[in-house]
């Protein structure tokens, strides 16, 4: 089995990191086993819920469909890229003043899927934000107040 | 016991045509892979040696113009084909499709060609090719071949592709000229990210107040993905009237044959929502073909 490891070279919150990878292993097992990134969160392993979304090269993919091999030379950014010098990014604020959180399992890819949707469309509607994050569940079914958090931050965004 | 042994990323297509024909096992290209690489974990797929990503291909990859044609490469993601400035004026049908396929982040990683080849009777992205009457690009190691897309079915989940020999690289379609266009409808559950419980994709010709030509596309209605050819004998060259498109639903119900899925559907109920999505995506695709032709009849 060792001799099947592959080398991958990925930048990860704005950090380059050198791995051995196994062919078999999903990206999102690889950033929480090999890099301790235990924030995107693994739920239902199949692209249904979102939970272990991430943005790479700029899009938000589920990191649980892709292979760690595939993503040799992305560019990576986790939840816990977001935050700067322990300032929360703008939109983990909304999440929190907005009240979003609740067990807060599914909260890491659904800021990544908001984050995403702002990227491409900082003023979305609110039915712009129900299809943004349609990728994304939350079995506690804060929806209302999640999409209330996406539109406080794009609120936000345009005051500032 | 991994259930593949090894990945590699080619950077030609006659690489990836050699990793596949010298694997020492089974080898499957992925473009995507968010149903491969599922089936193989969970074991509806038989364990392969080697998988060869063709995301890394100039063929696989371009999304243009080619003489009268379009082509859309076989790994070009969902997501790019969605926003397809090229793909929204020559097939609708397809970018409607696509942006039912997943989640938005299912569509950035997922793939046209990976959606055809999987073979599901009711593959939105299969469903709206067939009604644009897409060609398939098929490359060996002698070089390349077109073929109608519905050669590319065998049966649920099997493509006619041979894994150790052939590439599908993309698709051709033809160009939208004036008085024509497509819509893609579909039902689903109200959970959002599934396949569907039945969609069709409708292209059509339109000249006055006539059907001039048609395609319709359905599924699922039998093993693959169904070209409703009764249905569209049947309406060509009649006017676009509801008396016209009561009796083209029998004849649409007579040549389906649809099943009760457990988790999805009854056959009953499909055959009821067949009605509906003809009459939507008929009326969607005249409309717009009126949009986009000189004569335009209000009726
Ligand atoms: S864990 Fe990846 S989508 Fe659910
Ligand atoms: S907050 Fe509990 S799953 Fe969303």
């Amino acid at each position: 089995m060792e001799k099947n490891l592959i080398p991958i070279s990925i930048t990860v919150n704005g950090r380059r990191v050198e791995l051995e990878v196994q062919p078999q292993h999903t990206l999102l097992k690889v950033l929480q086993n090999q890099l301790d990134l235990i924030g995107s969160k693994e739920c239902c392993g199949e692209g249904e819920c979102g939970a272990c979304t991430i943005l790479a090269n700029g899009r938000a993919i589920n990191s649980c469909l892709v292979l760690a091999v595939e993503a040799d030379g992305w560019e990576i950014v986790t939840i816990e890229g977001l935050a700067e010098d322990e300032r929360l990014d703008p939109l983990q604020e909304a999440f929190l003043k907005a009240g979003a959180v609740q067990c807060g399992y599914c909260i890491p890819g659904m800021v990544m899927s908001a984050k995403y949707l702002l990227m491409k469309n900082p003023h979305p509607s609110e039915d712009e934000v129900r299809q943004g994050l349609a990728g994304n569940l939350c079995r506690c079914a804060g929806y209302n107040r999640i999409i209330a958090a996406v539109q406080l931050a794009a609120s936000e965004k345009e005051a500032a | 016991m991994p259930v593949w042994e090894k990945y590699i990323l080619p950077a030609s297509l006659q690489e990836a045509l050699e990793a596949a024909a010298s694997a020492p096992g089974t080898a499957r290209f992925i473009a995507g892979g968010t149903d491969l690489l599922l089936d193989l974990q969970q074991g509806r797929h038989p364990p392969v040696h080697t998988l060869i990503d063709i995301t890394a291909l100039a063929e696989t990859t371009a999304l243009e113009i080619r003489s009268d044609e379009l082509f859309i490469g076989a790994a070009v993601p969902l997501s790019r084909i969605v926003q397809s400035p090229l793909v929204i004026e020559h097939a609708q049908a397809l970018a409607e499709a696509s942006a039912l396929i997943g989640g938005p982040q299912v569509r950035n990683t997922a793939s046209l060609g990976g959606n055809v080849c999987h073979a599901l009777p009711a593959a939105d992205g299969a469903i709206a090719l067939l009604a644009l009457d897409a060609s398939a690009e098929i490359a060996d190691r002698r070089g390349c071949r077109r073929a109608p897309l519905g050669e590319l079915f065998l049966g649920p989940g099997r493509s006619a592709l041979d894994p150790r020999a052939e590439l599908l690289t993309g698709f051709y379609l033809p160009l939208k000229s004036s008085g024509q266009a497509s819509a893609h409808r579909r039902v689903m559950r109200p959970q959002g990210v599934a396949i569907a419980i039945l969609n069709m994709a409708i292209w059509l010709a339109r000249h006055d107040d006539l059907i001039q030509d048609i395609r319709i596309a359905v599924g699922p209605a039998g093993p693959k993905p169904l070209r409703a050819v009764q249905t569209e004998g049947f309406l060509r060259g009649k006017p676009y009237r509801k008396e016209t498109i009561a009796p083209g639903l029998d004849v649409l119900l007579a040549e389906t044959h649809f099943r009760t899925s457990p988790h999805r559907a009854t056959a009953e109920y499909r055959r009821r929502l067949a009605g509906v999505l003809l009459e939507d995506a008929l009326q969607a695709a005249w409309q717009r073909a009126g949009e986009s032709s000189e004569h335009q009849t209000v009726i």
